[in-house]
């Protein structure tokens, strides 16, 4: 029975996710109904997510190859930085971003000098540029892990048999990208789907309601709870269809066995492809970096203002962050390996049930752990407890991305090797595996560790006032028109995040054996 | 290395549970209050030195968010007192069956409306306004069709999402009913962005997003006084401006009925009072003895208060919802 953890944590995926809503469900005094209002919600919803995972897969692939086939200064800061909008509390990335492209903006004042207007951001391309400042960098970080997933030795093959980079497109990197593409498509439609913040500051108004805002309103304003539920099933099914799409459309490939070195690509290079990549790189780091450094400059100022309770606010979000990084690695790891021996269908619905989570809402998920905890114990002691799980498993699917594929190829290589030598249950975990999966489960950790940092969502109900995580404090302080000191907040969290995940990133990406 | 935090955590929470010996009054607020800024701390510290007990918050989002979460734990709630409810919510409330009355009467409120809820006790108030930068916006709009027909930019809240963006909702609804939809509809290319609470949208007002931003007459009086920046000031609407009255109600069944009512006693003295109007920078409900704080009376003062009562607010924010969905959507 070496599967039962996988599955043990399956269930416990779906019993946050759908267990939830169920219990939401049940505690309604109504059966929601949806009207046109609702349905308008679920086509801009679906509409938004599909064109910011579009341009955010797209752009990631000339950006993440660029990263892969150049070694270049400051390539692993900027690597680790990459991770930094994901991770940012909504709001702190909507100030950032409105930093640099807003009516006040950076480049509103630049083209101001040639007496041009200011930009308008808002409307459905701000809501694309949101998401894909969120997105491009998680898609990039997945699709540069399928090119290191590609053995050395084929690339020094290719270099040595003359190919050209057309040459290593078209054997080498196309069906990795095919592989790894639809996954990375699906992970940020769904993230995208339950947007509400992000779609509504920068879509400009109700016309950008995502169906997370018509949750929210039938909770908070007309204590609707069928309704909430009802909605929430709805973006889960959306998202569930998403979900069998992608594994319909990937179609898995593995490149053979190679010395399971360290991939360092070898190309015919040549100038126009070097100025190429220097493009991608330039680019997509500007584009990223830009609000980052606004984000810093904004708060630098605020440190010298932020109140005495915000060390220790910082300290318990550092704890719970570590905490749900090690729920997260376990959770993902179990599933991924239980995945690989159960094959057929199971996996698939194993896999499945793993993805399910970023399409609930965080809203509802923590309704329901509330109505559920309620009767038990007074659900604002276990606040903190509950954010680590919850952002553990919100983590969850990234760290399957990740990990499923790489569960896959180190079996495939050296699983008969590993048999023969009857490498089985916690030795195989231990030779065999974390030395080849530590990249994966090091950017699961660093994820889950970031996200839970960051985390505003299931907090906010079970929010103990002596007990406020970083993020909440900041909230605080900006509703006590404390801006500054907010910003200085915000900026803390950045840097607390980032040194997280690259603690745990980096642990993972130190190949030692290389 | 998980396990000891864990261990910890579990034994901090016994711990905790043991140390109940005195009485503990549970107050329920909304997050702001009880922010090292807010009222909260002073609250706590002026009370626990009168009650022989223990004033305990706990806190959730904002006056919605209060009223879902005591709905969510209903009649088996610890909860002895609910703090930041307004008026647009105690309908609603009073539904729930989950308050009682607070038996307090004779008490003079300086508000411009004669107070007469058995249920609730309001502790402050203020006016919805247009808040704009002088240098910026040197003549600022007289009405809502006049902001609505210039070209200023502004910000608002959703009032799906936040409390003073459906007090404009309500506003413009009691101001011109009939024509609100046309209201709506010039007003829409006026509006910049809405955003999902008060905190962003002053947020970028204040990074110079939009023009004026809608939030209360009192918030000059945070930069005048706390910032000594005079440059912040709400314009004055001819038609008149909505109020916010944010009010206290005491739980039905509540373990510690009689510290609830020493609560709500002192909400209403002058203690409390007077810590408002620099925490919380809203009117208090009963002018403090030493009266405002310096730079209160610089303040814009309304020349109409305007309010729906507890029974209408709950049929004129769906029709006024219902328009503004509808002239924004579009």
């Amino acid at each position: 029975m070496r599967n039962w953890p996988g599955i043990g944590a399956a269930i416990l995926v779906a019993a946050l996710t759908i267990g939830t809503v169920l219990t939401v469900l049940i505690h309604a005094e109504t059966a929601g109904h949806m009207g046109s209002a609702d349905w308008s919600a679920i086509r801009f919803t679906v509409l938004q997510a599909l064109i910011s995972a579009l341009i955010s897969t797209v752009i990631a692939v000339p950006v993440a190859r660029a990263l892969a086939r150049r070694k270049f200064l400051g390539r692993n800061v900027l690597i680790t930085l990459l991770g930094a909008p994901f991770i940012l509390p909504v709001i702190v990335a909507i100030l950032g971003l409105l930093d640099v492209f807003g009516r006040n903006g950076l480049l509103s004042t630049i083209i101001n000098w040639f007496n041009l207007p200011p930009v308008h951001i808002y409307g459905m391309h701000g809501v694309i540029l949101a998401h894909v400042f969120f997105n491009l960098p998680l898609a990039t970080r997945l699709i540069l892990l399928g090119w290191q997933s590609i053995p050395a030795e084929q690339f020094r093959l290719a270099a040595g048999l003359g190919f050209s980079a057309r040459d290593i497109g078209r054997i080498l990197e196309r069906p990795m990208l095919r592989q790894v593409l639809p996954g990375a498509f699906m992970v940020i439609f769904v993230i995208c789907t339950t947007s509400f913040a992000v779609a509504l500051t920068l879509g400009g108004g109700p016309k950008a309601t995502t169906v997370e805002l018509a949750i929210y309103q039938a909770f908070r304003l007309d204590f609707d709870l069928g309704k909430a539920a009802l909605l929430s099933l709805v973006q889960l099914l959306i998202c569930t269809s998403a979900a069998l799409v992608m594994l319909r459309v990937q179609v898995p490939h593995t490149f053979g066995a190679g010395l399971d070195r360290t991939p360092q690509l070898w190309l015919n290079d040549s100038p126009p492809l070097k100025w190429l990549d220097r493009f991608w790189i330039g680019a997509s780091s500007l584009f990223l970096i830009l609000p980052l450094a606004m984000v810093l400059i904004r708060g630098l100022p605020g440190l010298f203002l932020m109140p005495d309770g915000i060390s220790a606010a910082a300290l318990r979000s550092v704890v719970v962050a570590f905490c749900s990084a090690m729920i997260s690695v376990t959770l993902a790891y179990s599933i991924a390996a239980a995945r690989h021996s159960l094959g057929g269908l199971r996996a698939k619905l194993l896999e499945a049930t793993g993805y399910l989570v970023i399409a609930a809402s965080p809203l509802v998920i923590g309704t329901g752990l509330f109505i559920l905890l309620f009767p038990i114990t007074n659900p604002q002691n276990l606040a903190l407890p509950i954010t680590a799980l919850v952002n553990a498993v919100m983590a969850l699917p990234f760290g399957l991305r990740t990990l499923i594929p790489a569960v896959a190829d180190v079996e495939q290589r050296f699983g008969k090797l590993a048999d023969s030598f009857e490498l089985t249950g916690w030795k195989r975990l231990w030779h065999l595996h974390i030395p080849r999966l530590r990249r994966p489960l090091g950017f699961t950790a660093g994820l889950a560790a970031a996200l839970s940092m960051g985390d505003l969502g299931v907090i906010t109900l079970f929010a103990d006032p002596g007990n406020a995580t970083l993020p909440l404090q900041m909230y605080r302080l900006m509703g006590s028109y404390q801006m500054g000191a907010a910003a200085g907040a915000a900026l803390l969290l950045l840097v607390l995040s980032l040194a997280l995940f690259w603690a745990f990133d980096r642990g993972g990406r130190m190949d030692a054996d290389a | 290395m998980k396990q000891p935090i864990i261990a910890a955590g579990l034994f901090a929470l016994a711990t905790n549970v043991q140390a109940a010996e005195t009485p503990v009054l549970t107050v329920l607020t909304y997050d702001s209050f009880v922010s090292d800024w807010g009222p909260g701390p002073q609250v706590e510290e002026a009370f626990e030195s009168i009650c022989d007990c223990d004033l305990r918050f706990e806190s959730a989002g904002d006056g919605a968010a209060l009223l879902a979460r005591l709905r969510l734990e209903g009649a088996r709630t610890d909860v002895d007192v609910v703090l930041g409810l307004d008026t647009n919510l105690t309908n609603a409330a009073i539904k729930t069956g989950l308050f009682e009355e607070h038996g307090q009467t004779d008490i003079e409120f300086d508000l411009p409306i004669t107070w007469s809820d058995p249920y609730f006790l309001p502790f402050d108030w203020g006016y919805f306004a247009f808040v704009y930068d002088k240098k910026t916006v040197p003549n600022p709009p007289k009405t809502m069709f006049e902001l609505a027909e210039s070209d200023l930019n502004i910000v608002i809240q959703d009032p799906r999402s936040s409390t003073p963006g459906l007090g404009l909702l309500l506003w413009a609804q009691i101001t011109h009913g009939e024509d609100a939809t046309r209201l709506w509809e010039t007003l829409s290319d006026n509006i910049v962005t809405v955003t999902k609470g008060w905190s962003e949208a002053y947020g970028l007002f204040l990074d110079g997003e939009a023009d004026m931003v809608l939030s209360y007459t009192t918030s000059p009086a945070y930069h005048l006084i706390a910032e000594t920046d005079d440059s912040k000031a709400a314009a004055l609407f001819e038609e008149g401006h909505y109020m916010q009255v944010e009010v206290a109600g005491k739980v039905a069944g509540s373990q510690q009925s009689e510290l609830a009512d020493q609560f709500l006693s002192f909400m209403v003295s002058d203690r409390f009072q007077s810590i408002i109007p620099t925490t919380n920078w809203m009117y208090p409900a009963l002018t403090p003895d030493a009266g405002l704080p310096d730079g209160f009376d610089t303040l814009m003062t309304p020349n109409q208060a305007l309010l729906y009562s507890a029974e209408q607010a709950p049929v004129a924010r769906d029709e006024a919802l219902e328009i503004w969905l509808n002239v924004l959507s579009k």
